[in-house]
């Protein structure tokens, strides 16, 4: 199987460039993109890619495959076609060859404060939650931040430090719509400039690429709908 | 973040709200004309001064201008904001569009009024 992967070393390499790999896949075997990524890094021990738990929990493994963004190690090679092309993920500074710089994107998830405020009295237990309030968590609270989706985002390539982002998005009404929070307002009035939210123009890349099947862009109308209620 | 100063709006629900309001202006206005033109047995200059002359369909007609000229302004203002990087050129660009919004109603209204 043939794959063409994305290789750039700013220390020595004056341009990024494309460099093909051939590995054998077993007849009638399937292996995971990740798989076959550690076993080119046998042939070519310097190329660099970001890998944890190897099971699409901790996120760290997002690239660019065959031009949409995706978890590595749930990509089964088998899905990929004959030529396989591995980039880094689009819209964020590349430290080498498949690693980006992520701290764009954190500093958008920082932006929406991404915890749990509550100003009332602490109980003498803890804060209850009903079940259908937490039923409105669903869907919200699964994102692993692994960044294929506001990477994926036009609205975030051109506007990196001011677009919140469909992942920050997704993030901060998981806490607007949490019963136990109280600053649902100043949550609310943060985003109300042009860009921080109102930047996202309903491309809907975000939904097409999350790992994990969520949808940031409804999220994004949830939000938009609660501050139109607070401002007519 | 420093407010915006040339959008439309003074905040993005302000220019989401609008955009959104001014759009269905025009697609009622949209509507209404191309029923008239494919209903009219013939387009003559008396069945289109008989519509333009009406006053109601002035002001409809002036308020679908201005819904168009703000509608141009907050996405043209969204696009410019998305691609013209360097800040000279953005401004030169902000500054003609609103400049030309303006002119455009205030045209329409001359146009209108004339009938």
């Amino acid at each position: 199987m043939l794959f063409s992967i994305y290789r750039y070393n700013p220390e020595t390499d004056k341009k990024p460039r494309m460099q093909d790999y051939e590995l054998n896949i077993e007849e009638g075997s399937d292996i995971m993109l990740l798989d076959a990524l550690i076993a080119l890094k046998e042939q070519e021990p310097t190329l660099s890619f970001r890998r944890s738990c190897r099971e699409g929990v901790c996120g760290s493994d997002g690239l660019n495959i065959n031009g949409k963004n995706g978890l590595a190690c749930i990509t089964p090679v088998s899905s990929l076609g004959k030529k396989v092309v591995v980039r880094p993920l689009p819209g964020l500074p590349v430290i080498r060859d498949l690693v980006v710089d992520m701290q764009q994107f954190y500093r958008q998830y920082e932006k929406i404060r991404p915890y749990l405020i509550n100003n009332d009295e602490p109980p003498a237990r803890e804060r209850l939650q009903s079940p259908e309030d937490r039923e409105k968590l669903d869907g919200l609270y699964e994102c692993i931040l692994c960044a294929c989706c506001t990477t994926s985002c036009p609205s975030f390539w051109w506007n990196p430090d001011k677009f919140i982002g469909p992942s920050g998005l997704l993030q901060a009404y998981r806490f607007i719509i949490d019963s136990r929070d109280t600053e649902t307002s100043s949550r609310l009035a943060d985003l109300d400039d042009a860009y921080s939210l109102f930047r996202c123009r309903g491309i809907m890349n975000c939904v097409d690429v999350c790992p994990k099947g969520l949808n940031p862009t409804q999220a994004i109308g949830h939000i938009r709908s609660m501050m139109l209620q607070q401002g007519l | 973040m420093v407010a915006s100063t040339t959008s439309l709006g003074r905040s993005g629900l302000h220019d989401w709200v609008i955009q959104r309001i001014t759009a269905v202006v025009l697609a009622v206005y949209v509507v209404y004309l191309s029923a008239f033109v494919f209903s009219a047995d013939s387009l003559t200059f008396a069945a289109w001064q008989g519509l333009f002359g009406q006053t109601w369909f002035k002001i409809f007609s002036l308020i679908s201008i201005a819904a168009l000229s703000f509608h141009a302004w907050i996405g043209m203002w969204v696009i410019s904001t998305d691609y013209i990087k360097p800040t000279g050129i953005r401004l030169v660009f902000q500054a003609l569009l609103i400049l030309s919004c303006f002119a455009f109603i205030i045209w329409g209204a001359q146009i209108l009024w004339s009938v």
